[in-house]
């Protein structure tokens, strides 16, 4: 395997008496385009809430580029999603007060960015996904597939090393959702960013390199990596 | 079905004659046809030619006498391997690869396997055809010829899925 940009090692995490990780260890390579598969259930959305920072496991540990991340405070875990790691979710969860421009702008006017710095950049990346005659308009305009294009932008707007995609194209139509993940891994291979993907679509996770199998709160099966 | 493969498989947790392998086979594998007679003992007698069952014993009875087979070590590896290599990774394996799972609990295994090792050979193909279908050379019959297949592979794999998800139960009605 390339190296690894991240790695979970032994990660156990429950919600009150319900175990959601019970010791799990996965490793992903820099570039590496991963499935994070398995039933409802099974751990895979924590798994990648706990990888990308936005939770923190109750034993194990968590590396990023050769960092520990799991025990670093609040503000700094903020600080490296902001910069080094982009999220997207099923339904996008824009700002509905935010233009599409706005809302990809955001992380880097979070970074206190200039707002024209960052509007332009937010352009350039609506354009990347072919929505930019879409800049203007507000979430409650865009149909689920453009909605997801401005995720998308968002997502990749700092040129994070790691985009974390959590049930990407669920919300959509068969054909939607092939053109949303197209354009989001082409863009992501042709950058070099790693894509940790976490469906319960097979179609979905044929789009991967690789696939890791999650069951009841631990590894299945992993392909071994390239 | 593979029926050499499901009678090494019934044969592989003990002896039985040739009545006694129908009757396990048709109760096993409902889904299939019932065997005929003359399809057991043809492929018991082509087993013993090939040295993969012999001739454990001849009960006598009332009755007619009975020949009992048993596996031989090469008809073990043979249902090991048939239980350890995927079916090609073409739409509607289920009748294969259920006999497999079955015969795979009937023998003592937990049938896990065989689902793992052909979930990765249908997602293996799904990734053929997902990247075909990105080709910016291909056209659109190949890509719609390329969405056909993939949804088929994605039932099978559904059902695989699930199959996983129920094994245990299955694994109680096989062996009850």
């Amino acid at each position: 395997m390339r190296e690894p940009v991240l790695e979970a090692r032994s990660l156990v995490r429950s919600y009150g008496d319900t175990p959601a990780l019970r010791g799990v260890s996965v490793a992903v390579g820099a570039g590496e385009v991963v499935a994070v598969t398995g039933p409802s259930g099974s751990g895979k959305s924590t798994l990648l809430h706990c990888l990308a920072g936005i939770l923190r496991p109750e034993a194990g540990e968590v590396h990023f580029a050769g960092t520990r991340i799991d025990t670093l405070s609040e503000a700094r875990r903020t600080t490296l999603r902001r910069g080094q790691f982009g999220v997207l979710f099923q339904f996008g969860q824009l700002v509905p007060e935010l233009t599409a421009a706005e809302n990809v702008a955001l992380p880097l006017l979070l970074d206190r960015h200039g707002r024209a710095e960052s509007l332009t950049a937010a352009r350039g990346w609506l354009d990347r996904f072919e929505v930019t005659d879409l800049a203007d308009r507000r979430p409650g305009e865009l149909s689920g597939g453009q909605a997801q294009r401005v995720a998308m932008a968002r997502a990749l707007v700092t040129e994070p090393q790691v985009v974390f995609a959590d049930e990407p194209t669920g919300a959509l139509d068969a054909l939607a959702g092939e053109r949303v993940l197209t354009a989001l891994l082409g863009v992501a291979r042709r950058a070099g960013t790693t894509v940790l993907l976490v469906t319960h679509d097979t179609t979905v996770a044929a789009y991967a390199d690789r696939e890791i199998g999650l069951r009841d709160g631990a590894v299945e099966r992993a392909d071994v990596p390239a | 079905m593979s029926t050499a493969e499901t009678l090494l498989g019934l044969l592989a947790v003990g002896a039985r004659h040739g009545y006694e392998l129908k009757r396990a086979h048709d109760g096993h594998f409902p889904q299939a046809r019932p065997l005929a007679f003359g399809q057991v003992y043809a492929t018991l007698a082509r087993l013993v030619r090939d040295g993969e069952v012999e001739v454990a014993e001849v009960r006598s009875g009332a009755g007619p006498d009975r020949t009992v087979y048993s596996p031989t070590p090469a008809g073990l590896d043979r249902l090991r391997r048939w239980l350890s290599t995927p079916e090609p990774p073409s739409p509607y394996v289920a009748n294969v690869l259920m006999a497999k799972v079955v015969t795979a609990l009937v023998s003592g295994g937990s049938g896990r396997d065989c689902l793992r090792i052909q979930r990765a050979a249908h997602l293996a193909r799904m990734r053929e055809l997902t990247a075909l279908k990105a080709d910016p050379a291909g056209s659109v019959a190949q890509t719609l010829s390329a969405d056909y297949a993939i949804v088929h592979l994605d039932a099978d794999l559904r059902w695989m899925d699930t199959t996983a998800q129920r094994l245990g139960e299955l694994a109680k009605e096989v062996r009850s």
